[in-house]
């Protein structure tokens, strides 16, 4: 057969049932994986590189286990996770006040981070440049702020919205997608948590 | 209003301003057209990556050659191995990615059109910060200075002591932004591929190429990552004063091997995958027969990547491991010749008993399966460590790697050109042209990478600025170096080929090739919303039902 312009789009008579995956949600879980990989690659560092420090302060020594942000950063998954259960009964007033707990637990967990670099920095002299330590610990525990960071961001955005009065149970596919995201950066904190605080020597 | 209608009649006749084209084209978010930009773009740098590969081989010709300095030749190896990786061989592949997948799968355009775009401008952006670090390599000092650290950039050569000025900066950030280009197009193509999908398109029926674009895409979420995290890591050190990669601080070099290479090996899968996805296209067509053991094919493709993932450190078996971490890389290194293996006897299967048309696209594909089958068994000998602690950084590797680079995904690319360049453009590219860019690019490709084997064996060593006269390489690389000028004439007569088509090839019509998949069943250039109605199907090769509605493949599958 040569070149022939008779081929029409094919169709069936009888189409079945047909129903895809929202692509936000296949696309956002994409990205997890991929933040994944290089988190896993800071873990490995961090791991890698702890006791061998050629000099001090070392994690033993200086670390404070951050229980109250802690547990401030993971509630605020059960609180994004309720106010996307609200959203999808479009209750605005309990979506916003969750989120709006959601955006301050968050801020409260990056005041901790923050709080805990100026120890380290003014009272025990430790930054980026001081030792093993310091250049992996900074960089892992940084790259979670900048996501949680990142996530503030993106919910302050949703919240504007919510605020003046643009979403409803329509958005609730989108608002879904964000809220996995910050399941996921919760998440990197349990991991980084561990090896950061429980496995200090 | 006469004046008006007039002035409309005369932008149809002349076709629009340039300027409105150009600024169609840069803030185009249509996947056809970042499909092409991105192999346009692919396309220019393999011109440049080449003349570097040139000049890296006139300096070899003769033993004591002096055709350009020591600083030059490191800056050409350096340039011309991260051109070709980051920005050649990527952005073709999702140059036809983009461009292919949407088409095949029946839908109207990527499910990320913007994100599609603003990963085509990283990546663009990112071979652009790589070449002006030939201007800007020493800052305002005036005088240009291109990376010189080897594409892998081993540390300590990209610290601040033994890499001055900006050159390794330039080198790591373009790296980095390329990288995050190929992270949003390969979740783009999942997201497409999982969500677009047309009415009857299950996964069972999709085409090879979107399977295995489907694998590839995962692969590069896992593989590329690695690499962007320790160009990051490269950055503090450099930028921040830490101490990663800084061995007087207790930083181990070996740690940024193993993470260069938890990347470099998967990546050379993440090249080849798509290649397999042309060769699953193209074969079947041109042998008329469907493709044999769809679902090996995949599950071999899916094998790959995994066992891909675990055999990254053959790559360092000469920095010395311990047995038990040689044997593991020997035996993963191994075992990935099984699913390969069994691709290839799959598009052999295809072959067998087909009515095989010798068209350029069918050619380019037979040369393929005999030279990636060489490529594959060196690399088995590679991947045996006592073998490779011989032969590891001699020129026995590069020729491996290129066999594997050139005979396979270079020459599969070049079928992909031959086979689609009809839908992309309306023409048909010349067989006459096709058939000499064929033959003459065999002869230099075997000329150049079979003899480069030899030297290696007599032990030259890669990298190496020039030698000795008297060891027994002087005629290699004589010849190694002719290949390398054929080829290029090769090359030209293909992009001429390009160029003479686009306005003096035959109209291509929708379905030059007889071929069954959904880009067939739309003009040629496709309309920018691709299909008018979205089609449905019921098999594998919905075009075969549709010009067989007496023996249509449904009623097998």
């Amino acid at each position: 057969m040569s070149a022939t312009n008779a081929i029409t789009t094919p169709a069936l008579d009888t189409p079945e049932a047909w129903s895809l995956p929202y692509r936000g949600t296949v696309g956002m879980a994409a990205l997890i994986i991929a933040e994944s990989a290089i988190f896993t690659i800071f873990v490995v560092a961090y791991l890698f590189y702890l006791g061998k420090s050629l000099t001090g302060p070392i994690p033993r020594d200086v670390l404070e286990t951050p229980i109250f942000y802690t547990i401030c950063l993971l509630s605020s998954s059960l609180t994004i996770h309720f106010a996307g259960k609200f959203l999808a009964l479009d209750r605005r007033g309990g979506f916003l006040g969750l989120w709006m707990l959601t955006i301050v637990l968050g801020a409260l967990f990056l005041y901790g981070t923050g709080h805990e670099w100026h120890r380290l920095i003014y009272e025990h002299g430790l930054t980026i440049s001081t030792n093993l330590f310091g250049t992996t610990y900074y960089s892992l525990v940084g790259l979670h702020a900048f996501h949680v960071t990142a996530g503030l961001v993106m919910l302050c955005i949703v919240l504007t919205f919510g605020l003046a009065g643009r979403l409803g149970r329509d958005q609730c596919a989108r608002v879904g997608v964000l809220s996995l995201y910050w399941h996921f950066v919760d998440s990197v904190w349990v991991v980084v948590f561990t090896v950061v605080y429980i496995v200090r020597r | 209003m006469s004046s008006d209608a007039m002035a409309i009649r005369n932008v149809q006749v002349g076709g629009q301003p340039w300027v409105q084209t150009l600024h169609e084209w840069v803030t185009t978010v249509d996947h056809k057209q970042l499909g092409i930009l991105y192999i346009l773009y692919a396309l220019t740098f393999l011109v440049i990556g080449g003349v570097e590969a040139v000049i890296i081989r006139i300096q070899l010709m003769y033993p004591h050659n002096h055709f350009v300095s020591p600083q030059v030749f490191n800056r050409m190896f350096t340039m011309h191995g991260t051109t070709m990786i980051f920005f050649v061989a990527m952005p073709v592949l999702f140059g036809f990615a983009n461009y292919l997948v949407p088409l095949m799968i029946g839908a109207r355009d990527m499910a990320f059109p913007r994100l599609n775009a603003f990963s085509f401008w990283l990546t663009a952006l990112g071979g652009f910060l790589l070449y002006f670090s030939f201007l800007g390599g020493n800052g305002l000092y005036g005088a240009g200075n291109a990376p010189d650290i080897g594409w892998w950039a081993y540390a300590p050569l990209p610290s601040r002591a033994f890499s001055p000025g900006f050159s390794s900066d330039y080198w790591t950030i373009a790296v980095l932004v390329s990288g995050f280009g190929s992270i949003g197009t390969a979740i783009n193509l999942i997201a497409t591929i999982l969500c677009l999908r047309c009415p009857g398109m299950r996964l069972s029926r999709m085409p090879l190429l979107a399977w295995l674009t489907l694998v590839m895409s995962g692969m590069v979420l896992i593989a590329i990552t690695p690499l962007s995290a320790a160009q990051i890591m490269l950055l503090v050190d450099r930028y921040l004063g830490g101490h990663f990669f800084d061995t007087q601080a207790g930083g181990s070099a070996t740690l940024w091997m193993h993470f260069f290479w938890i990347f470099g090996h998967p990546e050379v899968y993440i090249l080849i995958i798509p290649c397999f996805a042309f060769m699953s296209e193209i074969v079947p067509v041109f042998s008329r027969k469907p493709i044999f053991g769809y679902p090996v094919m995949v599950a071999a493709t899916v094998c790959i990547a995994f066992v891909s993932m675990s055999v990254w450190a053959h790559h360092i078996f000469t920095i010395g491991m311990n047995s038990y971490a040689n044997s593991f890389f020997a035996i993963t290194s191994m075992l990935v010749g099984v699913p390969t293996g069994i691709k290839i006897f799959n598009w052999l299967g295809t072959m067998w008993g087909g009515k095989i048309q010798f068209k350029t696209p069918m050619l380019f594909c037979i040369a393929f399966l005999f030279q990636f089958l060489i490529a594959g068994l060196t690399g088995i000998m590679l991947a045996s460590a006592p073998f490779d602690w011989q032969l590891g950084l001699s020129y026995f590797v590069v020729a491996h790697f290129h066999y594997v680079i050139v005979g396979g995904i270079l020459f599969a690319l070049f079928a992909a050109f031959y086979y689609w360049y009809p839908k992309i453009t309306g023409r048909m590219l010349s067989e006459r042209l096709g058939k000499i860019h064929f033959w003459l690019f065999v002869l230099g490709f075997h000329m150049t990478f079979d003899v480069m084997h030899i030297p290696g064996l007599l032990g030259m060593p890669r990298r190496i600025y020039t030698y000795e006269p008297g060891r027994g390489w002087d005629t290699m690389n004589l010849i190694v170096s002719i290949g390398a000028f054929i080829q290029g004439i090769a090359v030209l007569v293909f992009v001429a080929n390009l160029v003479v088509s686009y306005w003096k090839g035959d109209t291509a019509g929708n379905d030059p090739w007889d071929a069954w998949t959904l880009e067939w069943s739309v003009s040629s250039p496709p309309p920018a919303y691709n299909f008018a109605s979205i089609p449905t199907v019921a098999s594998r090769r919905p075009l075969w039902d549709l010009k067989h509605p007496e023996d249509p493949d449904s009623r097998y599958e």
